[in-house]
């Protein structure tokens, strides 16, 4: 029976490998409503808020890169520089919960908890972001579509640390958006995120399976057909591209939506940021 | 588990806690701070909103036993007993208040908007406080509450 809150990362690495089965808690905003609600039932804890290297981002804009600590909250995430830096995440974290859930609430929480309609996901999956676990032992590096292999289910070991994740900094158009029951505060029954590279892009849905779905087949649909230098993309290919959008879905019935709905939001959201991007 | 938290200025021991109770809970079950409301315990409602080191949070959300060594702001804290803050002040004159269960939470929030955006807009009113659930009023005195102590606080009137 135990709660350590180390105020330093080597603390924090120590601390988790000392007690490899301990629940990591960083904001606390999914897995506190576990423990109020009798859930789970927590023997130890390492609460992870207050260590500051796990606070700071790094952008480096030689290799075009941001690196955001595990501990960045999304109201830090909703505001510049981090905004301008990655438009779509910044979407997506204005669109988390309420403004006190965003103060507590970090990206690590949300790469950890592994939700399927957790919102910063489907940009992170779109950005092919990279997962920084790090145990006493060392660091290594997670493309985010290997990260995540079910819901609630990631690779990560007992003894590692989320500590960081890492987007590039890019030009082009990117966005997310979401369906819910209704507008402010809520989880998301369908999500979608486009990224557009010179060339190529890139679409990941939240909500509409186990895991975080890249619609390879509508993405390379939309890079093959759209018009990148006049930024134009043809009525057809925008309805071809959302067939194939849902076809990629893998929506399931549950308390929150039906999978027919959400099969025919997902196609709905993807023509709608396909458009916003090439207007 | 015996730990000491800083509560609105004050070092209170808490002590036989267990290991995942909430700061709601331990403020209100262990060191009788009733102010701060529980109502859905999951974050939705806002009616338990305190300040941790500054910054706006649900109390239900917040592991006690993790806020050691921080500085918890409630609604007890805002003002000494009598002599309400200039927002507690509004919500009576504006009639902001009805029931008065989400009151707490709306005062903690309206004070941490208005440090943040002095001048803020209706909008910005409304998605500030978009964490905070009122099922009486229609929000629209709530609203205009925030909007009265932002002029006085500029010395518009």
């Amino acid at each position: 029976m135990s709660v350590v809150v180390p105020t330093s990362l080597a603390d924090a690495l120590r601390a988790v490998a000392d007690d490899p089965d301990a629940i990591v808690l960083a904001g606390g905003t999914d897995l506190m409503v576990e423990f109020n609600e009798g859930r789970r039932r927590p023997s130890s804890i390492v609460a992870v808020h207050r260590v500051p290297e796990l606070s700071t981002w790094h952008h480096d804009p030689v290799a075009g890169t941001l690196r955001i600590g595990a501990g960045v909250t999304y109201d830090e995430i909703e505001r510049d520089p981090i905004a301008r830096w990655v438009p779509a995440l910044s979407q997506a974290a204005r669109t988390v919960g309420s403004p006190q859930i965003r103060h507590a609430a970090t990206i690590g929480g949300n790469v950890g908890t592994a939700s399927p309609a957790g919102d910063g996901l489907p940009v992170l999956a779109a950005l092919d972001a990279v997962v920084e676990l790090t145990h006493e032992r060392g660091v290594r590096l997670v493309p985010f579509g290997d990260f995540m292999v079910g819901p609630k289910r990631t690779v990560r070991q007992p003894g590692e640390l989320i500590t960081a994740v890492t987007v590039p900094v890019l030009s082009g158009y990117q966005g997310y958006t979401k369906v819910g029951v209704r507008n402010a505060m809520v989880i998301a029954t369908a999500s979608v995120a486009l990224v557009v590279r010179p060339g190529a892009v890139a679409i990941a849905l939240g909500s509409v399976g186990p895991t975080i779905i890249r619609c390879h087949d509508a993405e390379a649909l939309v890079s093959a057909h759209a018009d990148f230098e006049a930024c134009r993309v043809s009525d057809d290919v925008v309805h071809e591209a959302a067939e194939l959008v849902r076809a990629a879905a893998r929506p399931i019935d549950d308390h929150r939506s039906t999978a027919a709905y959400r099969r025919h939001a997902v196609g709905v959201l993807a023509a709608r940021l396909l458009r916003r991007a090439f207007q | 588990m015996i730990y000491t938290l800083h509560v609105n200025g004050d070092a209170r021991e808490v002590r036989d806690a267990a290991v995942g109770e909430s700061l709601l809970f331990v403020l209100r079950e262990r060191l009788g701070l009733m102010g701060s409301k529980g109502a859905c315990e999951q974050g939705e409602c806002g009616s338990c909103s305190v300040l941790v080191d500054g910054n706006l949070v649900c109390g239900c959300l917040v592991l006690a036993a993790g806020a050691v060594g921080q500085e918890i702001t409630t609604i007890e804290g805002v003002a000494p007993e009598g002599s309400p803050s200039d927002v507690q002040q509004a919500f009576v004159d504006a009639g902001a208040v009805q029931c008065g269960f989400c009151t707490p939470g709306l005062i903690m929030a309206a004070h941490a908007l208005l440090e943040r955006s002095p001048s803020p807009t209706e909008l910005e009113i409304r998605e500030e406080l978009s964490g905070n659930i009122c099922r009486c009023t229609g929000y629209g005195r709530i609203i205009d509450a925030v909007q009265r102590v932002a002029v006085v606080r500029r010395g518009d009137a």
